[in-house]
């Protein structure tokens, strides 16, 4: 009996320490279950934080500039020198090279981006759609800095056989690399659109007579369209941006002219010239690469928050 | 009323079959168009530069004469800079996926930091260059080293990371989560033991396409400073570096200069595109053989 109550004793003391680790243990978890959502939270505010960062270098920076250089003169000026005695402060050829090189792209990847779209969506079978998207998708997987390589010592001499004029460094071959870059991004995102059109309006079409081009230019491509259209500002977004192919072969004059034969040189590209080593901190060149890039960052914002609007707004409901 | 015979449907259509099945070929062209491309990119690099590919040029160190040029400083610089890359994306797209989709109230805050994150994806890969160039180099003194530019190229593409982590969590369905909490597990015990293990193919899958991009990116490194001619061998993250792209960018310069230099940056393409292969070939893997059928 006694030995008995004394095992019951045991068992006690040994159930009691159980509970209180139990709770020691469950107090522990719920620190953990406190401190885990606040720790995450702040992890994820890092990504505000980038913005907040690029936001406020550019910003600071770029006020520095323009207490020097008048903000008339940045964005009107046609001439940019700012290795000169008189360094002069214009960012229109900038803005002009950028822009030129993007049209340049895009008359490229627009339409065969939507003509492959097209034909992936509405014409392949599923075999060969399978195998071609994941094959043209190799081509948005390739480092830029290979096609920068490729437009330089390729597409560059290749052209000067058909282009007499044209010079070693000039803005048409990037322009035309850079839309085979961008190729698939449209078609993908475009063909995704033009996929998510309901059969029910392609087969209603073909009962009423229309041949396959008809269905995708009158029920098709309209109904997609808000998606297109966002394909392709985002692809402009990402031509504005895009930074080796236009540093490598479109040189570095800088020329204020329409002429595509000539070397230009575009935002980004500008960025890497002066970051690359002739600006010494606090000079007025140094902070002009902030300006830039502050008016490269506007530009392509913008076309951001446009296509996301375009894809919004005008998305047809089913 | 009259009727159509159908010879006169026939002839009408005529002329709209043939116009479909022309543009029908065009369409085809076009799309072929970015792979012949493709092709001559790859057979014109594979034909300057697979012959400079030696066991001498991939452990050699750079040199100013292009016989004796190796890669190997740039090799190593990419193995460093992925090094700080692979942990600190991993740690912070991950916990911010968390965040998001499971403890975040839906609300104000929430929206913002979404939005913010698909406005992050979009911004130029230069002007992460600027960022890193003002906040690791200058404003925290690091100078050029591996860690300002895995910490420049980490924020580059944490956007990646963060939305393909959202989508793998998003995908674990609902009842497991609920058969945990039923089982008196609590809300970490359930994010640990559960959706994170559940969603663990697709988090590093999105993370291999994440790195492979940070590996391929050249702009913001260029920002940085990034020297060509080294230097030795970086053996940790606090060394000075170079990596492939960098090389392939200043032997496309040179190339102008001496054509041998074109055909080092073709050796030099080779392996990066491999590299590349070999990493989103292991993404592919990854996700067909660990996709879950719930």
């Amino acid at each position: 009996m006694a030995n008995n109550s004394n095992l019951n004793k045991d068992n006690a003391v040994q159930v009691r320490e159980l509970i209180s680790k139990k709770r020691a243990g469950r107090s522990f978890s719920s620190i953990i279950e406190k401190a885990v959502p606040v720790l995450l939270f702040l992890i994820a505010m890092i990504s505000l934080l980038t913005t907040i960062g690029i936001l406020f270098t550019l910003l600071t920076e770029t006020i520095h500039f323009f207490s020097r250089v008048s903000i008339i003169e940045f964005f009107t000026g046609t001439i940019l020198r700012p290795l000169s005695q008189n360094p002069e402060f214009g960012i229109l050829p900038l803005i002009s090279g950028t822009i030129i090189s993007s049209v340049i792209a895009m008359l490229v990847a627009g339409p065969i981006g939507i003509m492959t779209a097209i034909y992936l969506s509405e014409y392949a079978t599923d075999r060969v759609r399978r195998t071609l998207k994941p094959l043209l998708e190799l081509l948005a997987g390739i480092p830029t800095i290979v096609y920068g390589f490729f437009a330089f010592t390729f597409v560059t001499p290749l052209l000067r056989e058909f282009i007499p004029g044209l010079e070693a460094t000039n803005v048409l071959s990037p322009g035309i690399v850079m839309g085979i870059m961008i190729i698939p991004m449209i078609a993908s995102l475009s063909e995704d659109a033009m996929s998510s059109v309901p059969n029910a309006m392609r087969e209603g079409a073909l009962a009423l007579g229309a041949t396959k081009l008809e269905v995708t230019f009158r029920v098709i491509v309209p109904a997609a369209l808000s998606g297109i259209i966002a394909s392709f500002v985002l692809g402009i977004s990402r031509a504005i941006g895009e930074t080796m192919i236009l540093t490598i072969a479109s040189g570095s004059s800088k020329n204020f002219t329409l002429d595509v034969t000539q070397s230009m040189q575009t935002m980004t590209a500008y960025i890497v010239e002066v970051s690359g080593g002739d600006a010494p901190a606090g000079s007025t060149i140094y902070y002009s690469l902030y300006a830039v890039a502050m008016t490269l960052f506007c530009f392509t914002l913008l076309m951001n928050i446009v296509a996301r609007y375009v894809s919004r707004r005008y998305r047809e409901e089913y | 009323m009259k009727h159509l015979t159908t010879k006169q449907v026939e002839k009408k259509m005529k002329s709209r079959i043939i116009l479909n099945n022309i543009l029908k070929t065009i369409f085809l062209l076009s799309t072929l168009f970015g792979l012949v491309v493709l092709a001559v990119l790859i057979i014109r690099v594979l034909t300057q530069g697979l012959a400079y590919i030696n066991l001498d040029f991939l452990t050699g160190k750079l040199s100013t004469s292009p016989d004796r040029a190796g890669i190997m400083g740039a090799v190593l610089g990419t193995f460093w800079l992925m090094a700080v890359v692979i942990p600190v994306t991993m740690v912070l797209g991950v916990s911010t996926a968390i965040y998001n989709e499971l403890y975040a109230r839906k609300g104000r805050l929430q929206s913002i930091i979404q939005t913010n994150i698909s406005n992050l994806a979009g911004v130029p890969s230069i002007v992460y260059g600027i960022l890193g160039l003002t906040i690791f180099v200058r404003t925290m003194d690091f100078g050029n080293i591996v860690l300002a530019g895995g910490l420049t190229m980490s924020l580059l593409v944490l956007p990646i990371v963060i939305v393909s982590s959202q989508e793998a969590i998003r995908a674990v369905p609902k009842h497991l989560s609920e058969a945990s909490f039923g089982m008196g597990a609590t809300k970490w015990q359930t994010v640990k033991n559960i959706i994170l293990p559940a969603s663990l193919p697709g988090i590093l899958t999105g993370t291999i396409l994440a790195l492979s991009r940070a590996i391929g990116e050249t702009a913001p490194l260029v920002v940085l400073g990034i020297p060509a001619l080294l230097l030795p061998f970086p053996g940790g993250i606090f060394d000075k570096f170079t990596v492939l792209p960098m090389q392939i960018y200043y032997w496309t310069l040179d190339s102008s200069l001496m054509e041998e230099y074109a055909y080092l940056a073709s050796a030099t393409i080779i392996v990066l595109l491999v590299l590349l292969f070999i990493l989103n070939s292991t993404a592919i893997i990854i996700r067909n053989k660990f996709q879950q059928r719930y």
